[in-house]
């Protein structure tokens, strides 16, 4: 079949060219307006503040943050489901938030969408094979037979039986198999990216374990780009290149994910490592989680300064006063905060609790 | 009234701390029947739970983990047939009429849900709530009940109570929503708390707020708590026992270090190789069981996990007990795993075995 080809060759043609990013993202802000009781403005939602990335072809870029950090609004943003409010977006020589709204179908094909709850994509009363031929019909001028034998392919890439499953319909799948499902439906088109908006939050240990396993192989043989939405951070860490954190709307920290979850140097980073609750395979001993005190503050009404401050273990006065911006701290690595940690997780720069000033307290 | 403000207090003595089970279950069958098709859900599981002890039941969907604790709380539908023995308290659960159910899932036992905001009425403030847990199970008057909202509220570790009480659920996050909901669970000062994946819909960092006031509350309260988990991470950090259940049974049960520490059941140990590790380099592939558990509908010739486990051989087609073969570490496995064996073949990532269904 031509189309497997096809896509080898893009695979190739991906990987080949790892200079240029494939996605670059700058500067985006996504406000909204609240409005209270009978239509009266409540005030501006700071959903994303100035966040900008670089995604490589062939790369897994994770986002991880709290519920209402603006992971989800990120992603719409990006790919202008809802404009953003300001900033850009470059996508194959072209600003996508100039794109007019009529040409952005096009641009879609080549970004797709995996949601946390399968069954929720997936039109109940429509049989498998429907579900997966579906963007083919309106997006490729391939003719019935061409797409069946597509959608075969697609069932087999996915590592479900065709002949099983061709003629299910969504509630005669199990969870694991929906979710794949959807993902044959998401690389039906070929796309450069896939977005995958906490899709494996809702699985079990050994199905998640499977299709996080499916979204590896399919990177490796489509050479797919992934932008990896999750809360979990050690699914994160499992499948993506870099990871970058968000706070609140804004960036805490973005990097290669060996170093940031090595040595994390934004508090916040570290605070979220620390509440995962972990378990060595090896020898069976567990990591009892550290609390991070407090909820996430209200978009509405941002603290001052640097966003995390009001949880911070480790704020001063000039976290409230001045707005840290993103920083160097190595190749790839930025983070934005006023006294970032050390490998040792102390803060740095001056604070009375870093390394130099204890010191000094001790003598 | 005696009920405010010193309950906190007075609970500590209530029915002694001592190795006496506060909820003892023996042989616990749960049976659906649809469309005339017999669906055993739970076959045969008992356990004992202590005062002031968290026991962590883990284990996939479908494994009746859930089925279990909702026949100890009597909230399985009428086509839900039940026997076997659930003692708490002295009180035999399982045949106990409705009414009666209802007053011992007030006073002894108490649970809380995954989905706090599906818990609450929305239309009623928080406070409304909470009173009318502690009006259903104590004779006090409305001061008196608004003295004791704000007592649990503190006892829940809600910050700014006083300003809480008036709030709707929806002004509310989710980890404070979740507080709400505990606090209407130990209105009544329950025995035995059971938490049904009661942090699996919270951030990493909620959950572990939530967590920590569990813990918390078992040492002040000397409540029992129960929790159903599918993570094995958090059942490891946060219980002193775990039970592992697979197609209704119980097929692992330890204190949990020694049970993590020493895995023998093949179904626990790919449980545990399945977790995204944060020491793992980016884009390993985990290793995976494939296949399905077992159909309920319909029934297993030996160890249910036989078609999916690398070491069954024809000894596996007689069911093994779970035995206590090792000091306080009990497994239903006939070819026990050592050591970091793992004995799943780690399938290749694209292949799943035809579904079961």
């Amino acid at each position: 079949m031509t189309d497997t080809t096809v896509t080898t060759e893009r695979a190739e043609e991906r990987a080949g060219s790892s200079a240029e990013p494939l996605l670059a993202v700058r500067n985006i802000v996504q406000e909204f307006e609240s409005r209270g009781p009978g239509g009266v403005k409540e005030g501006v939602i700071h959903a994303v503040s100035d966040v900008s990335f670089d995604l490589m072809p062939g790369e897994t870029l994770g986002i991880v943050g709290e519920t209402g950090s603006g992971k989800s609004t990120l992603a719409r943003a990006v790919i202008q489901v809802e404009r953003p409010k300001s900033g850009t977006v470059m996508f194959q020589g072209r600003d996508l938030t100039t794109v007019r709204h009529r040409d952005l179908k096009k641009v879609w094909a080549n970004f797709q969408m995996v949601y946390q709850d399968p069954f929720g994509s997936l039109n109940p009363r429509w049989r498998i094979e429907d579900v997966i031929a579906e963007p083919l019909v309106s997006h490729t001028r391939l003719t019935a037979g061409q797409r069946r034998e597509r959608v075969r392919e697609l069932l087999e890439l996915v590592g479900l039986r065709p002949e099983t499953y061709l003629r299910r319909r969504p509630m005669e799948l199990s969870g694991g198999q929906a979710q794949r499902v959807a993902i044959a439906r998401a690389i039906a088109l070929d796309p450069a990216v896939i977005i995958c908006d906490e899709a494996i939050s809702s699985l079990d240990v050994l199905i998640q374990a499977q299709v996080i396993n499916l979204f590896e192989t399919l990177r490796r043989e489509l050479g797919l780009s992934y932008l990896f939405i999750a809360h979990d951070l050690a699914t994160v860490k499992q499948v993506s290149d870099r990871v970058g954190v968000l706070y609140l709307g804004q960036l805490a920290e973005i990097g290669p994910s060996e170093e940031i979850y090595r040595a994390p140097r934004h508090p916040y980073t570290k605070a979220l490592l620390d509440s995962v609750p972990g378990l060595d395979p090896d020898t069976g001993v567990a990591r009892r989680p550290v609390t991070l005190k407090g909820d996430v503050p209200s978009p509405l009404d941002p603290p001052s300064g640097c966003r995390f401050r009001t949880r911070c273990p480790f704020a001063q006065d000039v976290c409230a006063e001045r707005a840290p911006v993103l920083e160097d701290m190595g190749p790839g690595h930025q983070v934005s905060c006023h006294f970032p940690l050390d490998d040792q997780g102390l803060p740095t720069r001056g604070h009375p609790l870093s390394r130099q000033a204890l010191d000094v307290a001790t003598g | 009234m005696s009920v405010v403000g010193t309950s906190v207090e007075q609970s500590a003595p209530r029915g002694g701390v001592g190795d006496r089970p506060v909820l003892s279950v023996e042989d616990l069958r749960v049976t659906f029947t649809r469309h005339g098709r017999r669906i055993r859900a739970v076959k045969g599981v008992s356990f004992d739970v202590q005062r002031g002890r968290m026991l962590a039941i883990i284990g996939e969907s479908g494994s009746g983990k859930s089925v279990t604790v909702r026949a100890l709380m009597g909230l399985l539908p009428p086509s839900a047939a039940v026997s076997g023995s659930a003692v708490l308290d002295g009180r035999q659960l399982v045949g106990m009429s409705d009414k009666q159910m209802r007053r011992v899932r007030g006073m002894n036992i108490s649970m809380i849900f995954q989905d706090p905001a599906r818990s609450l009425n929305p239309t009623m403030s928080v406070g409304a709530q909470i009173a009318e847990a502690v009006r259903t199970h104590q004779q006090v008057s409305r001061p008196q009940a608004a003295e004791r909202v704000l007592e649990l509220l503190r006892l829940v570790r809600m910050p700014a109570p006083e300003k809480r009480v008036h709030q709707f659920p929806h002004q509310l996050s989710g980890g404070m929503r979740q507080r709400v909901v505990i606090a209407i669970a130990l209105a009544s000062e329950p025995d035995v708390l059971v938490a049904d994946e009661a942090t699996t819909a919270l951030d990493v960092t909620t959950q572990a707020q939530i967590m920590d006031l569990l813990v918390d509350l078992r040492e002040r309260l000397g409540t029992a708590v129960v929790m159903i988990s599918h993570d094995l991470g958090l059942a490891a950090s946060y219980a002193d026992e775990v039970m592992v259940m697979y197609a209704g049974q119980v097929v692992e049960r330890a204190p949990t270090q020694t049970l993590f520490s020493n895995v023998r059941m093949p179904y626990t140990r790919a449980l545990v190789e399945a977790i995204p590790q944060i020491s793992h380099p980016s884009h390993t592939l985990l290793s995976v069981v494939g296949g399905h558990p077992p159909d309920p509908g319909r029934p297993v010739q030996g160890c249910p996990f036989r078609p999916r486990c690398a070491k069954a051989d024809d000894t596996c087609l007689t069911a093994p007990p779970l035995d206590m073969h090792e000091p306080e570490h009990s497994y239903a496995c006939w070819h026990p795993v050592t050591g970091h064996e793992v004995p799943v073949a780690a399938a290749p990532a694209a292949e799943i075995p035809g579904g079961t269904r």
